[in-house]
């Protein structure tokens, strides 16, 4: 009876989006600030602040410089690029996880257990290995990922349909299927021919790091991660509809194939520029989506923008933690996030199971 | 003419699950389908909703091509409740509700006054207005079948397809339901699985097996004991109920379709034998 109570209570007061939106956003700027002092040399948030606010245009001239060379550089060439990249990483692979969700019709995607990410991953590597689009220069390396994350949803999707219906046993195995073979690729391609990827190593691939962050590497995950949001805000109601089951959101006026198509699309984009930069970390796409839920219910109005903010927060918090755990050395973010999402996934598998029973 | 279907085929797989099916519905007609489990009842509603897209045939709604015409503009000529009401993510009523507004957006438009006030209106008519804010997943199932008529109403549409609504619903919803769409008028086209409920219900029926529209006509036509035997293969006595001035099939069980074969005497003296063996 009480459970029962505090669950209508809590129905009845959830949070106004605009209040939440708010503090995320406070939350993001606080995480910034604090996050990049943080790490096996600290510099203190005041003087963070001071070097960022110094960098910004008429503002700038009027703060006095009272620190030292050193810890600027730190601040603005090691870490705030290393916190930005986490942050646009975050909130795409969270945003990434909403349009897998809506697109199978279950809570328990995500483009790390669906394969998505070893897939971006391998043709990745293959990308770099045989030079395919190498004359696409810079970008190659994202749209090879791309591809190769667009490749693993068309497949775990083809084979988990089942009369039209998404099958969760078939889904969850498809994936693991993809996400082995797509290893083994990745794998054989590091180990016999290490010279040719360069910073790039298998570990990499499977275990996700941000260390290697430079200004350089933000540029095109934050265009995707814009645009993406975009498309998916202008379509919420559909995605909305799309929860309901193909045959509803028909009825309602939804075009399931060109929404399908788009989904697979938007999903792979994100999917495959943030893994060419960060390599695949996980679970970030399955924990985000289902805490934003409980904070929002399921309207994809409120779903996409606090999953994207609380993603980024949560993945540049795990990465402090990561050069922090074993200072001066660095454990992969993927490696933390697994160890997180992991238990939580577990979790909601037999809440899922128990819910249907 | 609402709703002008000809010569619909469809098929899963090698077989045909609707096979040259036409009917029509007329403006302001309450049209069942009935028929035994995968007759294709199913199969052609869905081919009319659009979930589903014809192999070959046409359908005309309003004197348009239904298959040409957009997704939005036909999910404002006609509403949908199905079987399908389960949904694996956490909404509440009034958000299931204010779902029947979307063929009404375009891509930029926001929720207005009158989108709100729809919503209220739908649900006040089916007496959920307490229940706007609770969360859809923890309702029943007969809550959650009002709810999507409530979207359907919000939809502001006038013809109605069901498709089996009420299947796995208790007897008291399953008219609760059917009571409430006969009080709209509105066009309904409907499978309908008991066919009592088709009797009640229904100006005209079409009979379906095996994928074709076997049989038509008002329920006095189509529900005899003969038709009623050749396309489910059961014995069964028809009466016009004194109440409803319906039609009430009664259906006789193994037992009694033996005696029946003998006639009203052998049905008489099982029942002797049967007060003996009481006695």
């Amino acid at each position: 009876m009480k459970r029962k109570e505090i669950r209508l209570l809590a129905e009845k007061n959830k949070p106004g989006l605009a209040v939440l939106i708010g503090i995320l956003l406070l939350a993001s700027i606080l995480t910034v600030l604090l996050t990049t002092g943080l790490g096996p040399v600290s510099v203190p948030p005041g003087t963070t602040a001071k070097i960022l606010l110094s960098r910004l245009p008429f503002f700038g001239e009027s703060i006095p410089v009272s620190w030292e060379i050193l810890d600027e550089n730190i601040v603005l060439g090691l870490r705030l690029p290393r916190v930005c990249l986490g942050m646009v990483v975050g909130a795409s692979l969270a945003v990434c996880g909403v349009a897998m969700q809506a697109l199978v019709r279950n809570n328990l995607a995500d483009p790390f257990i669906l394969g998505v990410s070893n897939g971006a991953s391998a043709f990745a590597t293959l990308g770099m290995l045989f030079g395919a689009f190498s004359f696409l220069g810079t970008y190659s390396l994202s749209i090879s990922a791309f591809i190769g994350s667009a490749v693993s949803i068309l497949f775990v999707y083809g084979i988990s349909r089942v009369r039209g219906r998404i099958n969760i046993t078939q889904l969850l195995l498809s994936g693991v299927a993809v996400s082995m073979m797509m290893d083994g690729v990745t794998n054989v391609i590091t180990l016999s021919a290490p010279n040719a990827l360069g910073l790039h190593n298998a570990e990499f691939w499977m275990s996700g790091s941000l260390a290697g962050a430079r200004w350089a590497y933000l540029t095109l995950p934050l265009v995707v991660l814009v645009l993406c949001m975009a498309v998916l805000m202008i379509h919420y109601r559909e995605l909305n509809l799309l929860l309901l089951g193909d045959e509803s959101a028909a009825a309602l006026g939804v075009n399931v194939r060109r929404l399908q198509k788009l989904l697979v699309l938007v999903a792979s984009l994100m999917a495959g520029v943030t893994i060419a930069v960060s390599g695949s970390i996980g679970f970030v796409g399955l924990m985000v989506p289902h805490f934003t839920r409980f904070l929002v219910g399921g309207d994809h109005r409120k779903v996409l923008p606090v999953s994207a903010l609380l993603g980024g927060i949560l993945v540049v918090w795990v990465d402090v933690a990561a050069r922090l755990l074993i200072a001066p050395e660095e454990l992969p973010v993927g490696i933390l996030t697994s160890i997180i999402g992991g238990p939580i996934f577990i979790w909601m598998l037999k809440k899922s199971n128990r819910d249907k029973a | 003419m609402r709703l002008e279907v000809e010569n619909l085929t469809y098929s899963y797989g090698e077989k045909e699950a609707a096979d040259q099916v036409s009917l029509k519905v007329d403006r302001g007609e309450f049209v069942g389908i009935i028929g035994p489990n995968g007759s294709g009842k199913s199969t052609v509603l869905k081919n009319i909703y659009r979930a589903l897209t014809p192999d070959s045939g046409t359908i005309l709604l309003d004197g348009e091509n239904l298959l040409s015409m957009p997704y939005k503009k036909s999910a404002r000529k006609l509403a949908v409740v199905g079987q399908e009401n389960e949904v694996p993510f956490d909404f509440t009523v009034e958000e299931i509700v204010a779902m029947g507004r979307s063929p009404y957006k375009k891509l930029f438009d926001i929720d207005t006054p009158h989108d709100r006030q729809m919503v209220h209106h739908a649900l006040e008519h089916l007496g959920m207005d307490q229940m706007a804010k609770r969360s859809y997943l923890r309702l029943s199932g007969g809550e959650k079948q009002r709810v999507l008529i409530a979207r359907a109403i919000a939809q502001e549409c006038d013809f109605f397809v069901l498709d089996e609504p009420t299947n796995h619903l208790d007897i008291r919803y399953q008219m609760q339901i059917f009571d409430f769409i006969k009080r709209l008028q509105v066009t309904v086209l409907s499978a309908i699985h008991d066919l009592n409920l088709a009797a009640l219900y229904c100006d005209r029926l079409y009979v379906m097996k095996n994928g074709r529209v076997v049989l038509e006509g008002t329920p006095e036509e189509v529900l005899t004991p003969e038709h009623i035997s050749e396309v489910y293969g059961v014995a069964s006595t028809v009466e016009v109920h004194p109440l409803t001035g319906k039609l009430a099939i009664t259906f006789l069980p193994e037992e009694l379709q033996k005696q029946k074969l003998e006639g009203q005497r052998g049905n008489l003296r099982w029942a002797e034998k049967k007060r003996e063996g009481a006695a």
